[in-house]
C-alpha cells in the first residue's frame, strides 16, 4: 500500500498568500502535491462554516494564509479576525475530536514563496505523523 | 444567475509544455467530462493566443456555454483578457472561473506527475463546482471627483500643485507650516549653477497664492481621509493663526512691539524670533501668525483679566483675533498627492563630531541660513563663537550617511551642497579663506554637477579623501582634527576655526503619519515607498494616491520637481477617464435575514455599512457599494448570514471546497 497522502484544503487570502504560491511556482520551489487552494479576498473572509465544512468532507488539514500583521492585510484588519476565528475554531474541532494541529494559520506575504513551500513541507509531514482525519476514520 | 441549467464548458491548457509536460491533461480530459454539468472540455496549446480565444467564443456559441472553466496559469495573468473574450461571446464575464495548474501544480510537482495530476482534477472539480454559482455581475462606475488635495508646500507640492492647477485642476493645497517654500524658501543659492533660490522660487509661490484654482491651506494638516480612489472625503484641521489672514497686511508692526523671544525655526534656531512673526518677508501667505506655545496672552490670560496684548494695540488692521478656534474643512478629491518632503539629519547624534559642543561645529542647514543674506548674520558668515569671519573653514562630508549605524544610504545632495557651500565662501566671503571639504566619494552625478565639481577644484578649495573620526577644541577655542588621506597616504592634522557638518535628509516624522494615515508602505530607510522603483516612481500601491519629491527618498531640486510634475501627470490622466470601474466584488445584504444586530457595521474597516430605517423599529444593514472594498469581513461575522460578498458568496465557496474534496 502507499504512504498516507494528506489533503489539505489551503484558504488563502488575493492580496499575499494566493500571490506566494505563485512566487513558489516562479520560482520552481518543489512541494508536496497536498494542498488545493481556494482563493478567497481576504483570509477575514473565513468563515468558520468553510473550515467546518473542509473537515466534515474529507480534509485531513485546513490551512488559513494571510498578510503578516499587524500591517499588510489589504484590508487593513482582516488578518486579526482571522487568527481570532482559527483560535476559536481549533477549540471547536477538538470537541469534534479533531486534533486542532490539523488547522493552521500562516502569515505567508507575495514576496515568500520560500515560506509557501516551507509551510506546505512541515504541514504535510505533521499530517502524515497525524494520519488520516478522524472524521474519514469513523 | 444566466437563465437555465449551467452548462460548463472546460478549457485545459498545455502552457506550451509547462504544464502538459507534467501533468496528464487527457486523464484530466476524462475525469472532468464525467462531471454533472459539463458539456466541454477542450484542450489547446496556449488558450491565451487569439485563435485559442477565437475558439472560446466559438466554443460558447456552438455547445451554448453558460459558464467557462479555464485551467492553466495563475488568475494573475490575461484574467482581463479571457473576461474579454466572454464579453465578446455576449457572455458576462463574470461566469469565468479560473484553475491554476501551472503555479500551483505543473511548475511545483515536477517530481510526481501522477499526484500533480490528481491534484489539477481536484481543483477542476473545485472549479467547476463554484462555476455553477457563479452570478452576472456588473462592474460599479462612479463618477470621479476632479479635485485634488496637495499635501505639502515645499518645491515638490508647489510645482504639482501649479501644473494640476494649470491643467484645470481644483487644487487643496495643504501645509502644516505658516507658509509654502519648504526647505528651498531657506537657501540663496542652488547648486549646481548657483542661481538665487528665491529668485526662482518666489515667483512660484506667488503664483499659488493667486492662481484661481488653487485654494491655498497653510498652517493646516490633514486630519482624516474616507472615501476611495476618485472619490476622497478629506477632512482638514485648520489651526488657529489668531490673525485674519484677510486683514493681515503683513506690516510686521506687531513683531516690533511682541516682548516673547524664543528660538526661530526658520533660522534653525540660529536667533530669535518673537511669539507672533512672519517667518521671512516672502512667505505666502504674508500674514502673520501666533505662536500658541509661546504667546502671554493665550498662555496666562485669565477671564476679563488679559495678559500682554500688545500686538493688539498696534495692530492698525485690527487683524489679531484671540478667539479663533481650530476648524475642520472637509473636502472631496478624486486624487491626493502626498510630497511632505523630508528633514535633516541630527548631527548631535554623532557627538565625537562636536556638533552641540563646540559652538564653532556647525551644520549645513546652519551654514545656508548664515550665507543668506536674509540670514540671522545677514548674509555674513561668521565664527559663531567669536563672530568673526572665519579664516579657515572646514567641511566634513556624509554626516549620518552611508553609515550603518545611522542611515545606510546615500544622502544624495551633501557633496554638492558643500560645494556649493565652498564656492560661495570663495566667491562672496573672501578667496583667502582656506577651505577643506574632506569627503568619502565626492558624488557628483547630477546634469552639470562634475563641471561644477571641476570649478570648484579650481577655486583652490582643498579637497582631502578621508573622514575625520573625532573634532577637538583648542584652548583658543580654533578646532582640530586628524584625518587620513586615502589618496596621497597621508596623515593630515587640520586647524580651523568653523567646522561645517555636511547633513543628509532623512525622514521626518510626518512621513510616518501620513502613511498611517493613507495606509502606504514605507520602506526600510522609512521613506515612502513608490509603487515600482522604476516604471511607476511616483505612484503609491493605493489606487488615487500619488507621491512626489523627497518624502520618497533624499534628492536634489531637479528630481523633487520631475517627480513633481510626473506625479501631477499621472494625476492628470487618472482623472482625466471621467470616471472610475469598480470591480462589482462588493457586499450585499438579503434584507429578509438581516435582524439588525449591527455586527458587519462594527466589523466593517471602511465605514461601508449602515442600518437603514424601515420603519416599525425595524432596521437593516445597507451597503455604501463606493466605500465597501470587498474584504468580506462582514460576511464571515453576519450571525444570520445575511450579508454575502459577490462574487465569493458562501455557496460559491462551500461548493468549491466540497468539489475539491468529494470522493476523497
Ligand atoms: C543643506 C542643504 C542644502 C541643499 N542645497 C540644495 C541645492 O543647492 N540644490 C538642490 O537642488 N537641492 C538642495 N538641497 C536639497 C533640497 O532641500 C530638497 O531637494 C528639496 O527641499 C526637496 O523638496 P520637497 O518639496 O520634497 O521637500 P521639503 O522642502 O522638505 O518640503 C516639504 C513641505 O511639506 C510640509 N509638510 C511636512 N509634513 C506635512 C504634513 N503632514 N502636512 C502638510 N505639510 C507638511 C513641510 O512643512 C514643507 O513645507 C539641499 C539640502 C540641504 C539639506
Ligand atoms: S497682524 Fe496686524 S500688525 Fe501683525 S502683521 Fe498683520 S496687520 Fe501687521
Ligand atoms: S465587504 Fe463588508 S466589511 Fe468589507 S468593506 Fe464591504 S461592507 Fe465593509
Ligand atoms: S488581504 Fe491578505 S489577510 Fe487581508
Amino acid at each position: 500500500m502507499s504512504e498516507f497522502q494528506p489533503k489539505i484544503v489551503a484558504f488563502c487570502c488575493n492580496w499575499c498568500s494566493y500571490a506566494g504560491a505563485d512566487q513558489a511556482g516562479l520560482r520552481r520551489l518543489q512541494y508536496p502535491p497536498t494542498a488545493r487552494i481556494v482563493r478567497l479576498m481576504c483570509s477575514g473572509r473565513l468563515d468558520p462554516v468553510f473550515v467546518l465544512e473542509a473537515f466534515k468532507h474529507g480534509a485531513d488539514g485546513v490551512l488559513v494564509a494571510g498578510c503578516h500583521t499587524p500591517t499588510d492585510c489589504h484590508y487593513t484588519s482582516g488578518n486579526f479576525k482571522a487568527e481570532r476565528r482559527v483560535l476559536l475554531l481549533k477549540k471547536v474541532l477538538e470537541q469534534m475530536g479533531i486534533e486542532p494541529e490539523r488547522l493552521r494559520l500562516e502569515w505567508i506575504s507575495a514576496s515568500e514563496g520560500e515560506k509557501f513551500a516551507r509551510v506546505m513541507e512541515e504541514m504535510t509531514q505533521q499530517l502524515k505523523q497525524l494520519g488520516p482525519s478522524p472524521l474519514k476514520r469513523s | 444567475m444566466p437563465a437555465g441549467a449551467p452548462r460548463v464548458g472546460v478549457f485545459l491548457c498545455k502552457c506550451g509544455g509547462n504544464i502538459s509536460d507534467f501533468v496528464d491533461l487527457e486523464a484530466v480530459k476524462s475525469a472532468v467530462e464525467k462531471l454533472d454539468g459539463v458539456v466541454a472540455v477542450e484542450v489547446d496549446e496556449h488558450w491565451c493566443s487569439s485563435p485559442a480565444g477565437k475558439r472560446i467564443r466559438e466554443a460558447i456559441k456552438e455547445k451554448n456555454l453558460n459558464r467557462v472553466v479555464i485551467v492553466a496559469c495563475t488568475l494573475n495573468m490575461h484574467q482581463p483578457h479571457f473576461m474579454e473574450v466572454l464579453q465578446e461571446a455576449g457572455l458576462n464575464p463574470y461566469l469565468l472561473e479560473r484553475v491554476n495548474a501551472r503555479e500551483q501544480c505543473s511548475w511545483v510537482h515536477k517530481d510526481s506527475p501522477r499526484e500533480a495530476t490528481e491534484k489539477v482534477i481536484d481543483l477542476v472539480r473545485g472549479g467547476v463546482a463554484r462555476a455553477k454559482h457563479l452570478s452576472e455581475l456588473s462592474p460599479i462606475v462612479e463618477k470621479l471627483n476632479r479635485n485634488v488635495v496637495v499635501v505639502g508646500g515645499g518645491v515638490a507640492g508647489i510645482i504639482a500643485s501649479l501644473e494640476l492647477a494649470y491643467g484645470g485642476h481644483r487644487v487643496f493645497l495643504v501645509e502644516k507650516s505658516p507658509t509654502i517654500g519648504g526647505r528651498m524658501a531657506k537657501f540663496s543659492k542652488v547648486f549646481p549653477s548657483l542661481d538665487c533660490a528665491s529668485c526662482i522660487l518666489t515667483p512660484r509661490m506667488a503664483e499659488v497664492e493667486s492662481h484661481k484654482n488653487i485654494t491655498l491651506l497653510t498652517y493646516s494638516e490633514v486630519q482624516e481621509v474616507s472615501g476611495s480612489a476618485g472619490n476622497f472625503r478629506v477632512k482638514i484641521l485648520r489651526k488657529p493663526r489668531y490673525v485674519d489672514p484677510a486683514l493681515c497686511t503683513g506690516c510686521r508692526d506687531c513683531t516690533t512691539v511682541c516682548p516673547v523671544k524664543v528660538p526661530n525655526e526658520w533660522n534653525v534656531g540660529m536667533d530669535k524670533r518673537t511669539a507672533i512673526y512672519i517667518p521671512f518677508p516672502e512667505a505666502v501667505p504674508r500674514v502673520a501668525t501666533v505662536d500658541e506655545a509661546s504667546c502671554l496672552y493665550l498662555k496666562h490670560s485669565r477671564p476679563g483679566k488679559p495678559v500682554c496684548g500688545k500686538c493688539l494695540e498696534v495692530c492698525r488692521a485690527k487683524a489679531i483675533n484671540f478667539d479663533m478656534k481650530p476648524e475642520v474643512l472637509e473636502v472631496e478629491a478624486g486624487a491626493i498627492l502626498i510630497a511632505v518632503g523630508s528633514e535633516v539629519f541630527d548631527a548631535r547624534k554623532v557627538p565625537q563630531l562636536g556638533y552641540g559642543l563646540y559652538k564653532n561645529v556647525i551644520t549645513s542647514m546652519e551654514f545656508e541660513r548664515m550665507i543668506n543674506s536674509d540670514g540671522p548674520t545677514g548674509g555674513k558668515v561668521v565664527n559663531p563663537a567669536t563672530g568673526e569671519t572665519p579664516k579657515v573653514v572646514a567641511f566634513i562630508q556624509c554626516v549620518g550617511s552611508r553609515d550603518e549605524k545611522y542611515n545606510p544610504y546615500c544622502c544624495r545632495i551633501g557633496c554638492t551642497a558643500s560645494l556649493k557651500h565652498a564656492s560661495l565662501l570663495k566667491e562672496y566671503v573672501s578667496k583667502d579663506i582656506d577651505v577643506y571639504i574632506c569627503y568619502n566619494d565626492m558624488r557628483t552625478v547630477g546634469k552639470g554637477f562634475e563641471e561644477f565639481y571641476r570649478r570648484v577644484r579650481d577655486m583652490g578649495v582643498k579637497f582631502i579623501r578621508g573622514l575625520p573620526s573625532e573634532v577637538k577644541q583648542k584652548p583658543d577655542g580654533s578646532l582640530t582634527f586628524n584625518v587620513f588621506d586615502t589618496t596621497t597616504e597621508t596623515l593630515y592634522e587640520v586647524n580651523a576655526d568653523l567646522v561645517v557638518l555636511a547633513i543628509g535628509l532623512v525622514p521626518s516624522p510626518d512621513i510616518e503619519k501620513v502613511a498611517k494615515l493613507l495606509k502606504l508602505s514605507r520602506g526600510h530607510d522609512g521613506f515612502l515607498l513608490e509603487a515600482h522603483e522604476k516604471l511607476r516612481p511616483v505612484e503609491t500601491l493605493s489606487d488615487g494616491i500619488f507621491v512626489a519629491g523627497s518624502c520618497l527618498g533624499p534628492m536634489d531640486i531637479h528630481d523633487a520637481t520631475s517627480e513633481a510634475m510626473g506625479a501631477a501627470s499621472k494625476v492628470m490622466g487618472f482623472l482625466a477617464a471621467g470616471e472610475i470601474v469598480k470591480e462589482p466584488i462588493v457586499a450585499k445584504v438579503n434584507e429578509d435575514l438581516c435582524s439588525g444586530c449591527r455586527v458587519c457595521v462594527s466589523v466593517c474597516p471602511f465605514d461601508a455599512i449602515k442600518m437603514e430605517d424601515k420603519g416599525e423599529g425595524k432596521f437593516v444593514a445597507k451597503v455604501d457599494e463606493v466605500l465597501c472594498k470587498g474584504c468580506g469581513l462582514c460576511a464571515a461575522s453576519c450571525p444570520t448570514a445575511a450579508v454575502t460578498t459577490q462574487h465569493f458568496t458562501d455557496e460559491q465557496i462551500r461548493s468549491q471546497v466540497r468539489g475539491i474534496l468529494v470522493g476523497v
